[in-house]
């Protein structure tokens, strides 16, 4: 009986400890929703603030987050020709361990983005992190390479002067990349364990910033990518194309959200989609142009939508009919997600302000937070802390441990 | 705890030793191994484990890993890199010696890979802070650019923060600095220097930019089927020649020379404002020696650079910004006359910032500098 106890203890700890991980962009799932409780409310540059961690380079790749540690995506040196992953210890803040690489592609860029826009995924034993450049690396929790590829190396027309900013997601052994460009353009299953490839599909050549998702359909996995063409969704671990929606169209910037079956596509009419049986086209539920979000991606919860937009309006709308609930205005403009959290909605300007929304039908601003800094991230949440990425620094907000 | 700290002191204890006597494969296979890794992750599994062995060896292998980068391809030089950073913080933590001599031996000898050797640099740094005080000074024609550009950052600083006897000390002290800083961020800062003491700079010289071309076009590009066709520039330059270009209109070579910054050339000003269309700009130059040289062009079109005739650049993308440099075909100039193309393509976008139709090119060295060649493009009579 003791070690039966000392394993369902053992399994509980892990449990506990995966639901807190933010392991990819937009946390948990990428679905910007934490089940992170207890969460901070009020901070500033010095309260309430557990640590800060100094960063060698601009990145808008938001922090992950599993086993403990922190990992981070810079850019840095002349022209971005050095792209760096750093990691931190959750709870104290101390960098680990910090790896460059040369790039092997093209850093030129929109002044908005850099190479350090894709955020890294984790599983726990290793981080995956992508850079605009093309080069993806893995490295293992103790800053070993396990492997490094040039995807621009493998396949020499990748590129795209505005940037690429296209995260990527694991399912099983399988690391999803999406690189839409100016040249040669494809979606493929990497194996995570020796980042060869798995499988490989063409993917229509153009700007396209949308991070792969994946989603439950009918109890099997199926990983969805937007682009000119509209949505695919494929079975991940094959690269099969499972069903099209060609009216589906992308806007380029901002990615999807999923919840109860329904996905939330930022498309050119913001719509609300069913995905069907087998090869069938997914139902259209609903679309809306109001609901225009400009870089941000939307979060889904509890039956409401929530849409940010670049000016700084939020939009609560009814995830069954698209019918808004609620419209606020915050000053600022806006390239952060928000993140939805502990029953709040956080958003997150560019210049460090955090406003705190509750997160229901009653529209109700609990908290506004500043730090005088830059911000183009992400938030995530873990370990019941806030975490912020600004142009150079990283910040954990939480009680100190 | 006790148990942990016994655990990872044994831990340390053990890498140390296999560090010290060493084990498995020598060296040199080892980084065979690593530098083997292909195309897609081919190779990948062998060069993870050969990775795990090199860095199990310790500091001691650290100037034999940066020697490896001088025959690696990219890919492997940052998996190489990735194994002197490791080796490093391994180092850090057990207490290991970092053979700094010998690094520091490795970093003086600039017949080694650039990058190589700036990751020496990094190296000595991160043992002693006070390592750029002591090397930066002496690398202000370093080969590596990366240190090259930290040995400019000093002396501009300095440059900035000196008090001068005259004018005139002050004016060299900005011109010799001028002659090695290449990035232009840098060279601009310089010139900004200078323009303050009334020295004006020649930017579109500095850098080496074309400024005297022929030009012939339009040829179609509806649909960009233009960047795939080769159309009759492509095979041979002939100054006499007359082509059916676009909408079959007779076209010939035209003499266009600019006084634009940088060398920039308009073509909707040069050949009008088309859309769905091509032109060929062709330039002659003469060089005192064979060389290794870089074309270097800006455009925001998509762009196809030939250097006698040898095709040494492409790129299919439109209005996705223009920078200088960005598009870069490496080749080598022979002794006397040399031919240089570029085809410049327009698309048919109708967006107000998809208008558009330029390019700016210059020859230079791996590092920037403007590699001295006399313009020597013919004139129509």
């Amino acid at each position: 009986m003791k070690p039966l106890l000392s394993f369902m203890i053992l399994l509980l700890l892990v449990t506990s400890a995966r639901a807190e991980d933010a392991d990819q962009f937009r946390g948990a799932g990428g679905l910007g929703v934490s089940k992170e409780t207890n969460l901070p409310t009020k901070w500033s540059a010095t309260e309430n603030l557990r640590w800060k961690a100094a960063l060698p380079g601009k990145g808008l790749s938001n922090p992950v987050i599993a086993g403990g540690r922190v990992y981070v995506t810079a850019t840095g040196a002349y022209q971005q020709n050095r792209q760096v992953v750093l990691c931190f210890d959750v709870t104290t803040g101390k960098k680990l361990w910090e790896r460059q690489v040369w790039a092997t592609g093209t850093t030129q860029c929109h002044p908005k983005t850099n190479m350090a826009a894709p955020t890294p995924v984790t599983d726990g034993e290793r981080v995956y992190a992508l850079f605009a450049t093309g080069d993806l690396v893995c490295y293992d929790r103790d800053g070993d390479l396990v492997w490094y590829r040039s995807l621009v190396g493998d396949y020499p027309t990748v590129g795209n002067n505005v940037g690429m900013a296209t995260s990527p997601t694991i399912w099983n052994e399988n690391l999803l990349i999406c690189m839409e460009n100016a040249g040669e353009s494809f979606a493929a299953g990497i194996d995570k364990r020796t980042g060869e490839n798995r499988w490989r599909i063409e993917r229509p050549r153009g700007i396209n910033w949308v991070s792969p998702i994946v989603i439950q359909n009918q109890g099997q996995a199926e990983v969805l990518f937007q682009g000119p063409a509209g949505i695919e969704a494929h079975d991940p671990n094959t690269g099969k194309k499972k069903w099209t929606a060609p009216k589906l169209r992308h806007t380029a910037y901002a990615t999807f959200t999923f919840g109860d079956g329904v996905v939330f596509s930022p498309s050119e009419k913001f719509t609300a989609f069913r995905p069907g049986k087998g090869a069938a086209e997914p139902e259209v539920l609903w679309q809306s142009i109001k609901l225009r979000p400009g870089y941000c991606s939307p979060v889904a919860h509890q039956g409401l939508v929530y849409v940010v937009n670049g000016g700084g309006v939020v939009n609560c709308a009814d995830a069954k009919t698209g019918e808004i609930v609620w419209t606020h205005r915050l000053d600022g403009t806006f390239t952060a997600s928000p993140m939805l959290a502990d029953g709040k909605l956080f958003v997150l300007n560019e210049a460090g302000t955090t406003t705190i929304l509750q997160a229901s039908k009653e529209l109700k601003v609990l908290a506004a937070n500043s730090i005088k800094d830059t911000f183009l991230a992400t938030p995530v949440a873990s370990d019941g802390a806030i975490f912020l990425r600004s142009d150079e620094a990283l910040y954990c907000i939480g009680a100190k441990k | 705890m006790t148990r942990i700290m016994l655990h990872c002191g044994a831990c340390g204890l053990l890498w140390a030793l296999c560090a010290t006597i060493g084990s498995g494969q020598d060296v040199a296979s080892l980084l065979i191994r690593i530098k083997a890794v292909g195309k897609e992750g081919v190779g990948n599994v062998e060069a993870s484990k050969a990775w795990k062995e090199l860095v199990a060896k310790g500091p001691g292998v650290m100037p034999d890993v940066l020697a490896g980068m001088d025959d690696a391809n990219p890919v492997a030089v940052n998996w190489l890199r990735a194994a002197v950073e490791a080796i490093q913080d391994k180092a850090a933590q057990t207490g290991q010696k970092i053979p700094a001599e010998k690094i520091d031996a490795f970093l003086k000898d600039t017949r080694h890979n650039g990058r190589a050797r700036r990751l020496a640099y990094e190296c000595l740094v991160r043992l002693d802070p006070k390592t750029p005080d002591r090397l930066l000074p002496k690398m202000l024609d370093d080969p590596s650019s990366e240190i090259r550009r930290d040995a400019v950052a000093v002396k501009l600083k300095d440059g900035k923060d000196s008090k001068f006897d005259s004018t005139d000390t002050q004016k060299k002290y900005f011109h010799d600095l001028l002659n090695h800083a290449r990035d232009r961020d840098q060279v601009n800062a310089i010139s900004a220097e200078l323009k303050k003491l009334k020295v004006e700079i020649d930017l579109t010289t500095h850098f080496g930019f074309v400024t005297r071309w022929l030009l012939i076009g339009p040829f179609d590009n509806v649909k960009g089927v233009g960047f795939h066709n080769a159309y009759p520039p492509e095979k041979g330059f002939d100054l006499k020649s007359e082509f059916l270009g676009k909408a079959d209109a007779q076209v010939r070579w035209k003499e266009h020379a600019t006084e634009k910054p940088l060398g920039m050339i308009d073509l909707n000003e040069a050949v009008g404002k088309l859309k769905g269309a091509v032109v060929y700009a062709y330039a002659a130059v003469a060089s005192e020696s064979e060389r290794a040289v870089e074309l270097r062009a800006g455009s925001n079109n998509a762009v196809r650079m030939w250097l006698n005739g040898k095709e040494v650049y492409f790129r299919e993308e439109y209005h996705h910004g223009m920078e200088m440099d960005q598009h870069v075909g490496k080749g080598v100039l022979k002794k006397g006359r040399n031919e240089i193309l570029i085809k410049v393509c327009q698309n048919e976008q109708t967006d107000s910032w998809a208008q558009l139709w330029s390019f700016q090119l210059r020859v230079c060295d791996a590092l920037g500098a403007a590699t001295p060649v006399t313009n020597m493009t013919e004139k129509v009579k």
